[in-house]
């Protein structure tokens, strides 16, 4: 036992050895990524690092952080019945429109692409514009307006399908539907532009060979041709639908108001904001930001190995 | 290098267009996708189509019931009137174009060289911690504005940079988004041209600014398209307090709130702040559809 162990070390240390030996080469290589690296340090590493920090903290921005151990987390777990609430409302988002985003923009993507390439433009540029383009959903706070003279309860009180107006943002049935129709209208994003490039480089002798070999109709081309072919780009899109799925916070808070009734349309987001830039305890929103990051992470993960296995 | 590629695309389009449609393809299936495809592109295009048409109309027609979706005599004077708002707020509307354009070309610039030259290394060459920093990057590609709003907010306050631009700027040239698919592109690139530049006595600055950069324009647009939309869409609401410092897109999204009366000018900002961003990425399509051919992820 000791024998190997000693043995383990030296191996080691040599290889720490030759390590340090490569980086005291590539100097030039470290300088050159220096701005990079130290920009994105302070302002994407660090503030994830700080916030799993201030998590165990009860801090106010003005007093000196206060170690708590993880009372954040059980009060936030335990006690906070809103917290709950946002958990359930931003996994209802997500589970429904991430994954619909997700594929409304690789199907898409497949039709368009072998049409010619002017109407192909017309069509990029069409299904995504709404998720470039600011604000334009508070247009259907217009057409969804709670009074008679809303377009939708005008609509549906002329066809007779209800009597009186729906307040479509204060009642908590149909705030989420809503809200999640349009997420779902925006969700064409830098995704759908990844799988749009990704089909025009996918190899043409490819599918002539599966032509040859009795592929017969498209479902099968995609399939067996298609989706291995788009693997990288899958992935690519899967980390963009996960962002946005949980990042939900700027449409249910301009459509339902925030706070919104009953706590209807909030989100982990709505609420972290609520917990750090409304009320300053920076501690507790610090562990609402802490369990996000997990969950997007984990889910990632799950997302990545279901992806492995297209196309087999 | 460009040229070439262009070349094979093209090559490819010709032939495709004059051929017959695939063999496995029934003519039914075509008919009945195309057809859903027009619905639902009308039906994603109808929101904006309603948003730009209600900036045109004049004031009795925006409250006209049952409302039409076209205007029927379109005027301008909803962004006359937008014009004359912002006249008369005490910050200038000059001032608020010059903030935005400021935030917007400096935070691009910084972007663009400093995410480019962090691409570049990391795709051309391999030293200890290169694969890690990028895993690292990936990983960051997820966490939206929004969640590290706080944390970022007390760096950015011990840094003592709340209410000045910096505070947009420099965050912005570190996006993680522009180094990942800056370096995507560039590992198209092949080593060789890299190494045939070493051995002609170039330094590593030199490869950077005469073999890589002038190779990856496509790319260059793209980062500055994503990056041009990112600060332009951003309010900075968290971040800058003083009326004078606010951009452009905050201030009109102010008028926006202001109830009723100013229904038409609303829409009016709507129509502002949609077009910018739309417009620019109308006119660079196609670079970043050849860009985003390259920003797969590979396990």
């Amino acid at each position: 036992m000791k024998e190997y162990l000693k043995k383990y070390f030296i191996l080691r240390r040599h290889e720490g050895k030759i390590v340090l030996k490569k980086m005291k080469q590539s100097k030039a290589c470290y300088l050159f990524l220096a701005p990079y690296a130290i920009l994105f340090t302070v302002f994407y590493i660090l503030p994830v690092c700080s916030s799993i920090f201030f998590s165990f903290t009860d801090y106010n921005i003005l007093e000196p952080p206060k170690f708590v151990g993880i009372k954040n987390y059980i009060s936030l777990i335990l006690q906070d019945d809103i917290f709950l609430t946002s958990i359930k409302n931003t996994f209802l988002i997500a589970v429904i429109t991430g994954p619909l985003g997700y594929i409304a923009s690789f199907i898409f993507a497949w039709l368009i692409n072998e049409l010619p390439r002017w109407i192909r433009t017309i069509a990029i540029i069409i299904f995504y514009a709404p998720s470039i383009a600011g604000n334009v959903y508070v247009i259907f706070s217009v057409f969804f307006r709670g009074d008679a003279y809303g377009y939708v309860n005008a609509l549906l009180i002329d066809m007779g399908i209800i009597n009186a107006p729906i307040l479509w943002f204060t009642n908590p049935d149909y705030m989420l539907p809503i809200c999640m129709a349009v997420i779902l209208w925006m969700s064409l994003g830098t995704g759908f532009l990844s799988f749009v490039a990704g089909l025009q480089g996918v190899d043409n002798s490819q599918f002539e060979a599966g032509y040859m070999d009795g592929v017969k109709n498209r479902w099968q081309e995609l399939w067996y041709i298609t989706l291995p072919n788009m693997k990288p780009m899958l992935m690519f899109g899967a980390v963009m639908a996960i962002t946005q799925a949980f990042g939900v916070c700027d449409v249910t808070m301009a459509l339902c108001g925030y706070p919104s009734t009953d706590y209807a349309a909030r989100t982990v987001v709505t609420h972290l904001f609520d917990y750090g830039f409304t009320r300053f305890e920076m501690g507790y929103a610090s562990a609402i930001a802490t369990l996000l990051f997990l969950i997007m992470i984990l889910c990632n993960k799950a997302i990545q190995s279901l992806l492995r296995r297209v196309g087999t | 290098m460009k040229k070439k590629k262009k070349d094979v695309v093209e090559k490819q389009y010709k032939p495709k267009m004059i051929k017959r449609r695939k063999p496995n393809r029934s003519i039914v299936g075509d008919l009945f996708i195309y057809f859903m495809l027009l619905l639902i592109a009308v039906m994603m295009v109808f929101p904006m189509v309603f948003a730009i048409n209600s900036s045109l109309k004049p004031l009795d027609e925006l409250f006209l019931f049952p409302p039409k979706v076209f205007a029927q005599n379109p005027t301008l004077d909803n962004f006359q009137d937008l014009f004359v708002t912002m006249g008369k707020s005490w910050v200038t509307f000059s001032r608020y174009i010059f903030n935005t354009v400021f935030i917007t070309a400096a935070g691009t610039f910084g972007h663009l060289i400093i995410a480019s030259m962090g691409a570049f290394i990391l795709s051309k060459y391999e030293f200890p911690g290169s694969r890690l920093f990028f895993n690292i990057v990936v990983v960051a590609l997820m966490f939206n504005g929004y969640v590290t709003a706080i944390p970022n907010y007390i760096i950015i306050s011990k840094l003592g940079w709340v209410d000045t631009y910096w505070a947009i700027i420099i965050p912005a040239f570190a996006a993680p988004m522009g180094l990942f698919l800056m370096k995507q592109f560039m590992e198209g690139i092949p080593m060789s041209l890299v190494e045939a530049a070493k051995i002609d006595g170039a330094g590593l600055w030199k490869i950077f600014f005469r073999i890589i950069m002038p190779n990856v324009k496509p790319a260059w647009l793209t980062l500055i398209i994503f990056s041009v939309q990112n600060l332009w869409n951003n309010k900075a609401a968290t971040f800058i307090y003083s009326e004078e410092k606010k951009t452009l897109v905050y201030a009109l999204q102010q008028i926006q709130s202001g109830g009723i009366a100013r229904t038409g000018q609303a829409a009016a900002v709507t129509v502002i702040v949609m077009i910018v961003p739309i417009a620019i990425f109308i006119m660079s399509e196609s670079q970043i559809i050849e860009t985003m051919a390259s920003s797969g992820l590979k396990d």
